[in-house]
């Protein structure tokens, strides 16, 4: 890893430079607009090719990622993206291909949508899908749109509490608030599972929703799901399911089976397609068959042998502007094609013993947050660690310092000094071992030598930053020094 | 014997891992999930050898027509762009691809600096003070800097300019449909009454391609104390006066036209840029400048007071993406790109679009509906859209979008520096005379 500074573009810029040739006009100018429409002068970078080129490869190099490093970033699912994703979608019949094209010169694009709705039916036990939501969060959006136009048209105006549990994702609120629906936070137990008394005092007729992430965000599977979704139900509410951990269920259970209605998927998690240091992702959103009407469009069916796109009847409307995040729809269909039943139901399978082994190795050195068996991830407390002076962070940063990428740190919030860990099923027993042993030496360097950790990281291009002075004075984007 | 050639745990691994966690089986691992919803079947289609999946997927694109067209004039929100080599080799680099959101600066600094340059870039296009690290796309930046001024302003309506898309329309409906928003028609509204309003929403180009008189608009918002927001196309901005000279204080545009492939729509990126004074009511990610420990130059998140990991249901919005590598392909481009080329990049998207509608303008099979475009417009037709994409598909070429109003055949075309004076001429060759 390189450990010098890399000037910005404009700071390296000398007038007379560029980087590329671009074609003559080719055909007799035009007149131009009013002169009050024109642009006088632009302000960017002037470099040559070389130049740029080694400066945005040495940028890389400063990065971890999966490709170079171990990156157990609990939640995040950092499985392998694997190179012929990539390969399949730089296609040019389908990088190329114009989204304002009819039906029927787009059928490869639409037979592929089509298929992966199905099999992200069949995966999770809910038929209906769409392909549409951009995100996550707009996957989440969408079920809660779906919840509220359902009520809607079953004369139930009034539901506007969405149940939230205090464990859940900053996201499930934020949509909930973005919905029009207040969000109620039910309690977590000790145990880590959802608290049915507080569920039961809470669940009333104004419930539209709860959002339960499953498992849960402490990498725990709620034992009471059956419980909980029949209550819900009997107050007239949906149950919708944040399926961010559905890297753990692949065969093992499905959504629809559990009494859940709506749900969605990260592709960029579970179907290993690239985080691109945050984003694009896809976050289909996958419901029950009653619920298919308010799916939002373009949503895609098949007619006789033909593909098309359509509107379904009460759709909750169009969420981007064409379909969806098509390059990454693509790449999680190659890859559920890639391995098929068998393949997938090794997923959950090993990253669920992965898991279950750096979470009993570590059990000794560490305050585990629950004493059960994990799902795909386990979450640690460095509260042992803290009363000699180390917090989770520090933790995070002295594992920097040893060639892994940290754990997510501090969430959920109920868990003090939180470090939640997950392998995914792409790494060897040999890769966790490593991380297991500078774990367990982190441990001990809190008693022995505990400034090591605190000064840490040492090892990286940069040292700690001053997150502060980011936010007090911020700078947003290059200045004449 | 394994399925999955990404998984490195053999049947050996499986049994000691177990062994040491204290479990029989797998199977016992999952005593939380009830018995019998445990292991369903799923009925999926067989899997593929990597030489198969290419083999298939290689058909499946034989079935879109882009595998066939060399030359396309189809725009409507998504434009055929030339993408340099350096946009592509960089963004196949793993530790660009993947790696994920900078939680922990120390060891992202590469996607933060070059998300930096990014805001950098793009702020300098725009001439507008701010860009954060981006959005989905553009009818989703649009939709949240909408909502952005409404919260700014404390005033929930939201005036639609009849040069907003209606795909953006749409997509303003559904995410202000619970937020007790009201969207109020341009036309609808009176220059001379009290009214206040949240904000004006523009697009210039607008929807046709026209260029509209964006700081007339500012002014007149500006009467009624709301923000203007201006939609635009960002390559338009290397002719034409940026959002940040016509006194706009929120610009957003569809990002893909700066390096990025049409994609069958996506991923894209949205471009989301505003005045300094506005930061605290932007959403989504911010990378700012700052040092370390040992006053070394170095970048991090920030701002994260808004956003929705901290402020959960108070926060500015949901997003949690910065569709980061997008923005890398972005910043490559402008970079490559620098200020000679984008101006001619838009200088040539100009003259083409222009040749091309007037040599049409002057065969009797079409009629220009109006010369004050930039590189995309419409053309009234005596042949029915449909008919002039066949006949300019059976020549390798892909024909504009169907926009036909009221029985009156009309058709939009998009030109840009990938439409070669060759395929324009073969155009009008074609187009200018009897169609059977």
């Amino acid at each position: 890893m390189i450990n010098k500074e890399l000037p910005l573009l404009m700071d390296q810029s000398k007038k007379g430079r560029k980087a590329i040739n671009v074609p003559k006009y080719g055909v007799p100018k035009a007149e131009l607009p009013h002169s009050k429409f024109l642009r006088k002068g632009i302000q960017l970078p002037e470099v040559a090719q070389l130049d740029l080129i080694r400066y945005f490869t040495n940028l890389s190099s400063l990065n971890y990622s999966i490709d170079t490093n171990f990156y157990p970033l609990g939640s995040c699912t950092m499985k392998y993206n694997p190179k012929i994703n990539e390969q399949i979608s730089g296609i040019s019949g389908f990088s190329s291909s114009h989204p304002n094209q009819i039906d029927e010169n787009v059928q490869g694009n639409l037979e592929i949508m089509y298929d992966l709705q199905n099999e992200l039916g069949e995966i999770t036990g809910l038929p209906a899908v769409s392909l549409a939501p951009l995100a996550g969060a707009q996957g989440e959006y969408a079920g809660l749109l779906i919840a509220r136009e359902y009520h809607k048209q079953c004369k139930q105006d009034h539901k506007n509490v969405a149940l939230i549990p205090d464990s859940a994702h900053g996201t499930n609120p934020a949509s909930a608030s973005m919905a029009g629906l207040e969000a109620v936070t039910i309690k977590t137990t000790k145990e880590g599972d959802i608290d049915l008394d507080d569920l039961k005092d809470k669940a009333n007729e104004n419930i539209a929703v709860l959002m339960l992430t499953l498992p849960s965000t402490l990498g725990l599977f709620e034992p009471n799901i059956l419980e909980i979704t029949k209550i819900v139900h009997d107050n007239g509410g949906l149950v919708y399911a944040d399926g961010a951990n559905l890297n753990a269920l692949l065969g093992v259970t499905k959504f629809g089976e559990l009494g859940i209605d709506i749900c969605h998927s990260n592709l960029h998690k579970t179907f290993s397609t690239p985080h691109g240091g945050g984003g694009p992702g896809s976050g289909p959103v996958m419901v029950a068959k009653f619920l298919e009407k308010y799916l939002p469009y373009p949503h895609i069916k098949k007619e006789g042998r033909k593909f098309k796109q359509y509107k379904p009847k009460s759709s909750i409307g169009r969420l981007n502007g064409f379909y969806g995040s098509f390059g990454i729809i693509l790449r999680a269909y190659v890859y559920i094609r890639s391995l098929g039943e068998g393949g997938l139901r090794e997923i959950s399978e090993n990253a669920i013993i992965n898991a279950n082994y750096i979470q009993e190795r570590l059990k000794a050195y560490y305050e585990l947050t629950s004493s059960r068996r994990c799902m795909h991830e386990t979450v640690l407390s460095a509260s042992r660690q803290k009363k000699d002076g180390v917090k989770a962070i520090d933790i995070a940063k002295k594992l920097l310092d040893e060639g892994f990428h940290a754990p997510t740190m501090y969430f959920p919030l109920i868990i003090e000094e939180a470090l939640m860990i997950e392998p995914t099923e792409s790494e060897s027993k040999e890769t966790m071992d490593k991380f297991i042993e500078s774990m367990i030496k982190i441990s001990e360097l809190s008693k022995s030598n505990p400034k090591e950790i605190i000064e840490a990281p040492i090892n990286l291009p940069v040292e700690r930053l001053d997150e502060a002075q980011a936010a007090r004075n911020p700078v947003l984007a290059w200045k004449k020094q | 014997m394994k399925n999955s050639p990404y998984i490195p745990s053999t049947d050996t691994d499986k049994k000691e891992m177990l062994s040491i966690i204290g479990a029989s089986s797998f199977k016992e691992l999952l005593s939380d999930v009830p018995e019998k919803k445990l292991f369903p079947s799923l009925n999926l289609k067989e899997a593929l050898s990597e030489q198969e999946l290419v083999e298939f997927f290689e058909l499946l694109a034989n079935n879109n027509l882009a595998s066939k067209s060399f030359s396309s004039f189809m725009g409507g929100g998504a434009y055929n762009h030339y993408i340099p080599s350096t946009v592509k080799s960089m963004i196949q680099r793993g530790e660009f691809l993947t790696s994920y959101t900078p939680y922990q600066p120390e060891a992202s600094q590469g996607t933060l600096q070059a998300g930096f340059e990014f805001q950098s870039m793009v702020a300098q296009l725009f001439d507008m003070e701010v860009c954060n690290a981006g959005m989905y796309d553009g009818p989703t930046a649009l939709a949240e800097a909408a909502l952005m001024a409404c919260r700014i302003k404390r005033n929930n309506s939201i005036v639609v300019h009849q040069s907003i898309s209606e795909k953006s329309l749409e997509v303003i409906k559904s995410y202000s449909k619970w937020q007790n928003i009201k969207l109020i028609n341009y036309k609808d509204i009176n220059q001379n009454d009290s009214s206040e309003y949240g904000c004006l929403l523009v697009q210039s180009p607008n929807q046709f391609g026209e260029i509209e008189d964006v700081e007339k608009l500012s002014n007149e918002i500006h009467n009624k104390n709301g923000l203007i927001v201006q939609h635009t196309y960002p390559v338009s901005l290397g002719l034409l006066k940026p959002p940040g000279q016509l006194n706009v204080d929120i610009s957003t545009a569809e990002g893909q036209p700066l390096g990025v492939p049409v994609s069958f729509g996506g991923p894209f990126i949205g471009i989301l840029t505003c005045k300094k004074e506005y930061i605290r009511q932007l959403p989504g990610r911010i990378i700012g400048q700052t040092v370390d420990k040992n006053n070394k130059i170095s970048y991090a998140l920030t701002l994260q007071t808004r956003e929705q990991h901290i402020r959960r249901e108070s926060a500015t919005s949901n997003i949690c993406t910065s569709t980061q590598l997008i923005g890398l392909m972005v910043a490559v481009y402008l970079a490559t790109m620098g200020p000679e080329g984008i101006k001619s990049v838009a200088e040539i998207c100009y003259h083409r679009a222009h040749f091309l509608a007037s040599e049409l303008n002057k065969t009797n099979n079409f009629k220009l509906l109006s010369s004050n475009f930039f590189n995309e417009f419409i053309m009234k037709s005596k042949a029915k859209p449909f008919e002039i994409n066949e006949l300019l598909l059976k020549n390798n070429i892909e024909g504009g979008i169907d926009v036909s109003k009221n029985n009156e055949n009309r058709i939009m075309f998009a030109v840009t520096e990938l439409n070669s004076p060759e395929t324009l001429n073969k155009t009008i060759e074609l187009l200018g005379g009897n169609f059977d």
